[in-house]
């Protein structure tokens, strides 16, 4: 029993620590956030209870000093710096060892407090606006929110503080409270109306309501006659609302609205629940026979001619298709989670490097499998510490070459179609191809007189054994990662591509699958042989003109309202025997900008298609990128689309011809 | 996993390849299954031809014809697939192996087992790690971790 409840708060901790560690790094560029601190504190302050409460004695004491350095900011008697933010994250670091029991023989835990307790006595203290020149009482109005009860909540502790801040007239508005069968016993119906002298400040209100998820504003009480006061005066709002979460604004006093909110709250946000990561794997293995299985019934019912049979299987086929989607769904993570790592990296290199950096992550809301999130994040640090290390120069290189000294560095996850963008770019620098080619034929890599294009230069620093760093740095330049970062990316069915303008940045972009168990995918045929082509890459399904059965040995294009597609001819491609059928089918595919047709013999329709990876014996077949098993049991090989479009490109283009014929 | 030691006795599954006996460490073996469909790989290569379903995994089906250098018999209604779990680049994976005959298991001896003939032999030498003499000739044992590696690093150099 206690296991499972070291467990859960084990569970919890990291949860907060991953907050914890949200609120400094936000915190470091807004150290002017009073909401900021309060979050920091909270967290703290739940870490030390429940770690008291699970006899992490010792834990609890570390944090409580920790913890009362932070008030000292939340009072205002310290401002957040840089230095005060790298101290508390490393105490944060400290928590784990903690919990784990790690011994702390050199007092590395001591030295980080009381570093930090120096550093926030050195601490300015923070000039509130002085409130004395205001004279009279506050009127404040304030509501709990969501099913604050539930929670927790206690108003008489709220209004004790209240007392104690010199609050008077406390009156309590029950209009908001609904009839017996409709109210929500967790919710609070209540709103507290009270006067409070005008010195107490919105800082020590919120203080009051660290606690607790409450609406307040305060009509501040008429200003004293003096000539700005008057003219502020003049202003109509003279209400300050302030929410103490991102909730959509409420007034207050509109205590039908409140109750409203707080009846809705059970449903939407309390009904979250921890699943073990392999259960949801045990779910997702099931899901994939199920799809599988429900294909076989399918291809059965129709052989049978069974109406009902046929009917029924239909159902299974609708049921299946929304569990594999709910299935998914639960198994998609934001990038977020992986993103408070790339910014410490990024802060503790901007540190070490001695190059002011600017990071900004775009999309993080953006979501991927769950096993895709795993294995993408040693990747982006190693790109990441790249971008760093050699991209960026130093603040004097670029202020010479005209760059703000603040380098720029930007990480950036986007949608397109069943795959997500990840772009790694950076303002440093950038990649010269002429050196890349020297090194790789010092470092034996390539041919002195291979020919290479820019895109393949720049592949180079993914080959094995290739560095470009003159001076091996303890970051990075050791020549291992890139190689990895590719393998990696790979075994994810993901692909890597740099972009670089010398003196300009370089741009990394991981182009990855949104989930690696089942996609919907186009069943053709091929001599006899079905593959699979995912359906988000299909475009549309075009006849072949008879003219174009035969091969054009000057290379094969099909007009597509205007634009020249090349086509491949998969019996072609894969040495089917036999000769093809004339009335042959393509196979539009793309992505992106890139299109390429495919030429198969017949299409037999869409299909559930759960993904099997291939074995290594089979690396060398880029045609194709995994197997799934059909309806009667056989194998069917999917096609790699980037593949087919790389071949594609390789063929000669048309409108150059064009051109040619027409001059 | 078919490394062989002087002091072990070997338990082997014996099948027939082409016109050759060929001996299996029993340890690697998981099932022997009537022929599957099997779905053609194109460019794969003559080694692992194709893939075929066991049990809902989609397994390579290689041919250790190829492999050993084995000239082509022709086959009959005595062809089976063998299920084998190999070590490959350190992790086991599953594989099958076509066999013309598959016949019995037996126990050898160390002391039976000889090194592969070093010079003109028709095998490549470390895709062979012993043999024996049976009542009805001599009989392989196939060093398939070797045999495997050798094809998953080829499959991994070519572009």
């Amino acid at each position: 029993m206690m296991d499972d409840m070291a467990a859960i708060f084990r569970e919890e901790l990291r949860d907060l620590l991953e907050s914890l560690e949200r609120g400094l790094l936000d915190l470091e560029a807004a150290p002017q956030d009073m909401a900021l601190v309060n979050q920091v504190f909270r967290d703290l302050h739940t870490v030390k209870g429940s770690g008291a409460m699970f006899g992490f004695a010792e834990l609890a004491g570390f944090i409580h000093s920790f913890e009362t350095l932070f008030d000292k900011i939340r009072s205002g008697a310290a401002v957040v710096t840089s230095d005060i933010i790298h101290l508390s994250l490393e105490a944060r670091d400290q928590i784990p060892g903690l919990v784990e029991g790690v011994p702390d023989p050199e007092g590395r835990r001591q030295a980080i407090l009381e570093a930090l307790e120096a550093q926030i006595s050195a601490g300015v203290p923070v000039a509130f606006p002085a409130p004395a020149a205001v004279q009279d009482v506050s009127r404040l109005t304030f509501g709990l929110r969501g099913d604050a009860f539930a929670m927790g909540a206690r108003p008489d502790i709220i209004l004790d503080e209240f007392r104690a801040l010199g609050a008077t007239g406390i009156t309590c508005d029950t209009s908001g409270v609904p009839p017996l069968d409709s109210l929500v016993p967790g919710a609070c119906h209540l709103v507290w109306h009270l006067d409070l002298p005008a010195a107490v400040t919105d800082a020590q209100i919120e203080e009051v309501f660290i606690f607790a998820d409450a609406d307040w504003s305060l009509r501040r009480g008429d200003p004293p006659p003096t000539a700005a006061a008057e003219a502020l005066a003049l202003e109509p709002a003279a209400t300050i609302v302030r929410e103490t979460t991102a909730a959509p604004p409420a007034a207050a006093p509109r205590a039908g609205v409140e109750s409203a909110a707080g009846a809705a709250a059970p449903q939407g946000g309390g009904a979250t629940i921890r699943v073990p990561a392999e259960r949801l794997d045990a779910l997702m293995d099931s899901v994939g026979e199920l799809v599988i299985l429900e294909a076989r019934l399918t291809e059965l019912a129709r052989e049978s001619r069974d109406a009902a049979l046929m009917a029924t299987a239909e159902q299974i086929t609708r049921l299946a298709a929304r569990l594999r989607d709910s299935t998914m769904t639960m198994r998609m993570v934001p990038m977020r989670s992986l993103v408070a790592r790339f910014r410490r990296l990024v802060l503790g290199l901007s540190d070490t490097l001695g190059k002011p950096i600017s990071f900004n992550v775009l999309g993080e809301d953006t979501e991927l499998d769950k096993t895709v999130i795993e294995k993408l994040a040693d990747p982006i640090v190693h790109i990441l510490r790249n971008s760093l290390d050699h991209g960026l120069e130093t603040p004097e290189e670029r202020l010479a070459a005209g760059k703000p000294a603040e380098g720029r560095v930007e990480l950036s996850a986007e949608h397109a179609g069943a795959e997500v963008l990840i772009r790694i770019r950076d303002d440093g620098r950038g990649m010269n191809p002429d050196k890349l080619r020297t090194k790789a034929v010092a470092a034996g890599l390539i041919a002195p007189d291979a020919v290479l294009t820019e895109a393949q230069c720049f592949a180079l620093i993914f080959e094995p054994g290739f560095s470009t760093a003159a001076a091996v740095t303890e970051i990075s330049g050791r020549g291992v990662g890139m190689d990895v970062v590719r393998r990696t990316i790979d075994g994810l069915r993901g692909a890597i591509s740099i972009e670089s303008r010398l003196g300009e940045g370089t741009t990394v972009t991981l182009r990855l699958p949104l989930t690696l168990a089942i996609i919907d995918g186009l069943l053709i045929e091929v001599a006899g042989e079905r593959y699979i082509l995912p359906m988000a890459a299909v475009q549309e399904i075009v006849e072949l003109p008879a003219s174009k059965l035969v091969p054009n040995r000057a290379g094969d294009f099909l007009e597509i309202r205007g634009r020249f597609v090349p086509f491949l001819r998969l019996r072609q491609l894969f040495a089917c025997d036999g000769q093809p059928e004339p009335d042959q089918n393509v196979v539009i595919v793309t992505l992106g900008d890139t299109r390429v047709g495919v030429v198969v013999d017949r299409i037999i329709g869409t299909n559930q298609t759960v993904i099997k990876q291939m074995s290594k014996l089979h690396a060398n077949v880029r045609a194709v990128s995994g197997a799934t098993i059909l309806g009667d049991g056989t194998v069917a090989l999917i096609l790699d689309v980037m593949h087919l479009l790389a071949l594609g490109q390789t063929l000669p283009d048309p409108s150059a011809r064009a051109r040619e014929v027409a001059a | 996993m078919n490394a062989i030691t002087p002091r072990d006795d070997l338990t082997v599954i014996t099948l027939t390849v082409g016109a050759q006996k060929l001996a299996i460490p029993a340890c690697a073996l998981r099932e022997i299954l009537d022929p599957l469909p099997v779905t053609r790989v194109p460019r794969a290569g003559p080694f692992v031809p194709g893939v075929v379903n066991v049990r809902g995994s989609v397994v390579p089906l290689a041919n250790l014809r190829h492999a050993l250098g084995i000239p082509d018999e022709g086959q009959d209604d005595r062809r089976r697939i063998m299920v084998l779990e190999v070590d490959l680049e350190g992790d086991l994976a599953t594989v099958a192996i076509m066999a013309d005959a598959v016949h019995e298991v037996t126990t050898i001896k160390a002391s039976q087992i000889e090194p592969a003939p070093s010079s003109a032999t028709a095998w490549p030498a470390d895709h062979i790690s012993g043999l024996y003499n049976s009542p009805d000739g001599f009989v392989l044992i196939p060093d398939l971790t070797n045999i495997f590696a050798a094809q998953a690093s080829r499959a991994a150099d070519t572009p």
